[in-house]
């Protein structure tokens, strides 16, 4: 067995809110060894690293490097210590060049000036021994993503990296990016680089990596020589199922349809089609489940249905009526209901009362005031019969939302947008990050009203439980299409969704024709 | 009713010296990340010590080391409320704005016992001008280049200085990453509250070398409010040319030349004193809306697909 370079031991990290991100995790890397880190969204892989690279501090366990115990308290000390991170968001300056970037903290100085020729030559040097191929002397704003990472590299080996931490690194990279990065890396690894390897993409680390360490919520569920596993078993360990979670409910009688997306086409700020071609059709009566890992366009999808954000080509149809060039309001007026992502952005205004963030999409409509005065009293009814509807639990309707827990804003959110009367619920992520009584509150009142009410109902979660359970039908999305559809969501195994999550297999477009 | 153009080309440089400082005092403030609206406040401190410096000592030089002084402790002031006290930055500058208007009035007041002028209590002094040899025997050029005062000369040397700087120097190069990016910046060991300090001081060298020159050189003393605006059109300047050096310099020719238009026009025609006043700020607010509609219209397209994205 080759020499051990880092042992993170019985690592606990409890964030000040409660949550438990790590628990009792144990981590070792040898030397010259790529090291696969998989988990799905929320298992604890982002925060383990962090406390590897210095920008979180563990609450218990120890981190060895060379066989030392060593605090890391900041990513500075992290890097004097060999540890180099890649960024899933990269941490560059685009205005400026390629040699300047990975320069940035050692620049070379000649005559009291900055060396940028010397800065250029150091650059190169590094990339040519690696066989990257690029320009130390070009913009990094002009280069390609896989560029970009390139210089992210770069930045770390000039700093004397022994360690790599790669966040994600392919999820932004075209395939034969990919295969030019895993060339890449084995050089790196033959030269003395260990490498964490952080992917969701099973084939990628079964690929590249010779141990794998798995993470489910929080927790480690072991480390594994990649040949002892296949990508069945390694989805088995990432996805399992603990808490099943059973809805009570008939099959749908569905009516027509009341969202028809088309083509849908939206190109994000760099130029990549963020959502490629999604059609398909959303009928009274139903809830349709979009599952995927996150960052495949289901954010994006969420935001143009919702008028939040603009597409490109394509279109889509609400009640009949095109929503392109119609604003959120306008939108909302023509029966759309949403529930927001990220609760405290979208989802509610923090400093203001519950009684106002209730009303804030009813309360210019004509029945809700007086004159040019809101009708106080009428406000003050609904929102306190919602109140107990609803179960908010708070001290007055006046209190500021931002006071509650993440589970009663929730309720103020949906108390909104299940009583607004729209014949379309968009819910993205509806029990994220709150408690399970809450979240099962939420869930059975988006499968009621679809069955009692004839609510059609587009749910976006992470969450598999959620997705499989809620849903009938069910949707997978990937790199901005769909990729799988399944008639039944209940029917479905969580270790078939997983590999169609991940990749492994793709439905073709006869196979899901008949069901979008 | 003739205007004599080779006087008014003259008077455009004259007029954009000040505005070239101030928008040099912007563009390092703005390279570091920060949108430094108290120059105006600052350069009209420096205005006044310039006045007050010089005549305590007699010295014209005195004076400018004064104004530079002062434009510094000034900066150094803004950086500490908001680098350090971590107040918010529009806020503190508002605020030491206004309470320059009113502090300089109340400082001359103190000192002179005038309240819109020091022309009578302080001896004039003013920058000496600058004939440059040969270039004074060309025709036309001779009388716009040469025989400025040498604070002109010192504003376009900054220009080039300030390219220096941000292009060529390791300092420039951290401010502008932490302009950029502040966590790429702290990712690699730099201190982002060291680089918005020194960015600071800076500005308040250049913001006092424009105090200098308004009252030792466009006039020869002090009066109040006699920054008018021109810290915010140095800012307006800059971000024409996305903090460019260069073009920031340029926007601030322009907005010079809008300048000297409404006062040759004012002396020189009949059109109505408070339209021309208006010209240079009417100017300013078209120059921005035009500049701010082409970055919109620019980045719609990318989204909406129409155009290829830069970075692919």
């Amino acid at each position: 067995m080759a020499d051990e370079l880092l042992r993170m031991q019985n690592i606990t990290k409890i964030y000040s809110n409660g949550f438990i991100a790590n628990k009792d995790v144990n981590l070792v890397i040898h030397k010259n060894e790529i090291h696969g880190l998989v988990g799905e969204n929320g298992a604890g892989k982002t925060t383990l690293m962090k406390m590897l690279f210095g920008m979180e501090l563990p609450n218990e366990g120890q981190i060895f490097i060379n066989g030392k115990e060593e605090k890391i308290a900041n990513p500075l000390d992290a890097i004097s210590k060999g540890v180099g991170m890649v960024h899933q968001h990269f941490m560059l300056l685009p205005s400026l060049s390629v040699a300047e970037n990975v320069t940035l903290g050692v620049e070379p100085i000649k005559n009291g000036l900055y060396d940028f020729e010397r800065a250029v030559a150091e650059t190169q040097a590094i990339a040519d021994k690696y066989n990257f191929k690029i320009d130390a002397r070009a913009k990094v704003r002009d280069l390609s993503v896989g560029q970009m990472q390139k210089v992210e590299i770069l930045k770390a080996l000039i700093k004397g990296a022994k360690l790599l931490i790669m966040d994600e690194p392919t999820a932004v990279l075209t395939p034969q990016e990919t295969e030019e990065l895993f060339e890449q890396l084995f050089v790196l690894r033959d030269d003395g680089v260990s490498i964490i390897f952080i992917s969701h993409k099973l084939e990628e680390v079964m690929h590249i990596c010779s141990r794998v360490t798995v993470l489910r919520h929080g927790v480690c569920m072991g480390s594994h020589d990649t040949k002892d596993l296949t990508q069945a078993s390694l989805s088995k360990l990432m996805v399992g199922r603990d808490v099943v979670l059973k809805i009570e409910k008939e099959d749908p009688v569905t009516g027509a349809a009341v969202v028809s997306i088309k083509d849908l086409v939206k190109i994000n700020t760099i130029g990549k089609n963020v959502i490629d071609g999604v059609s398909f059709d959303i009928h009274a009566g139903e809830v349709v489940g979009i599952a995927g890992v996150e960052g495949n366009g289901q954010t994006e999808l969420a935001e143009v249905l919702s008028g939040l954000g603009m597409f490109a080509s394509g279109d889509v149809l609400l009640n009949g009526e095109t929503i392109k060039g119609k604003t959120v309001r306008e939108i909302r007026d023509m029966g759309m209901a949403y529930i927001a992502e990220d609760r405290m952005v979208e989802g509610v205004a923090g400093n203001m009362s519950i009684k106002m963030n209730i009303v804030a999409d009813r309360f210019t409509k004509k029945e809700f005031s007086k004159g040019i005065f809101m009708d106080a009293k009428k406000i003050n009814d609904l929102v306190d019969q919602y109140i107990k509807d609803f179960e908010i639990a708070c001290d007055s309707p006046d209190e500021p939302v931002r006071m509650l827990s993440g589970g009663n804003i929730q309720k103020v959110v949906v108390a909104r947008e299940f009583t607004s009367g729209a014949n379309f619920l968009l819910a993205c992520q509806p029990t994220r990050g709150i408690d399970v009584g809450t979240a099962e509150m939420i869930r059975k009142t988006i499968v009621r009203k679809a069955r009692e009410e004839n609510l059609a109902c587009l749910l976006i979660s992470a969450d598999l439980n959620e997705v499989l359970e809620c849903s009938d039908r069910l949707l997978v999305m990937r790199k901005g299409k769909i990729t799988a559809a399944f008639p039944k969501a209940n029917e479905v195994s969580e270790e078939t969704l997983g590999e169609y999550m991940l990749g492994v297999r793709d439905m073709t477009a006869e196979e899901m024709e008949a069901l979008l | 009713m003739t205007i004599d153009w080779i006087a008014f080309a003259a008077e455009v440089i004259r007029m954009a010296t000040p505005l070239v400082f101030a928008a040099m005092a912007a563009l390092i403030c703005r390279q570091a990340g920060m949108f430094n609206m108290g120059i105006e406040g600052m350069i009209l401190c420096s205005a006044l010590a310039a006045a007050t410096f010089a005549h305590l000592f007699q010295n014209v030089w005195i004076g400018l080391l004064g104004a530079i002084l002062i434009g510094l402790l000034t900066g150094l002031l803004i950086a500490f409320v908001s680098i350090t006290g971590k107040a918010d930055l529009y806020l503190t500058c508002i605020a030491f704005n206004l309470a320059s208007t009113g502090g300089t009035v109340f400082l001359m007041f103190m000192m002179t016992g005038e309240k819109s002028t020091t022309s009578g209590a302080f001896r004039s002094f003013q920058i000496p001008t600058i004939d440059i040899p040969l270039i004074k025997d060309i025709p036309v050029l001779g009388r716009i280049i040469s025989g400025q005062s040498l604070l002109t000369y010192v504003a376009i040397l900054s220009i080039f200085l300030m390219w220096l700087l941000l292009k060529r120097t390791r300092l420039g190069l951290r401010i502008r990453a932490v302009g950029e990016n502040p966590h790429a910046a702290e990712s690699v060991g730099i201190s982002v509250p060291k680089v918005g300090y020194i960015s600071f001081s800076i500005c308040g060298i250049m913001s006092g070398l424009a105090g200098a020159f308004l009252s030792m050189s466009w006039v020869t003393y002090f009066m109040r409010n006699m920054a008018n605006g021109r810290g915010y059109i140095g800012l307006s300047a800059q971000n024409m040319a996305n903090g460019e050096p260069i073009g920031s310099s340029i926007a601030a020719l322009f907005f010079g030349f809008c300048q000297a238009l409404s006062i040759t026009m004012k002396n020189q025609t009949n059109f109505p004193t408070e339209f021309l006043e208006m010209i240079p700020y009417a100017a300013t607010i078209i120059a921005l809306g035009v500049t701010g509609m082409l970055a919109i219209r620019k980045r719609r397209k990318v989204e909406s697909g129409q155009a290829a994205a830069k970075e692919e």
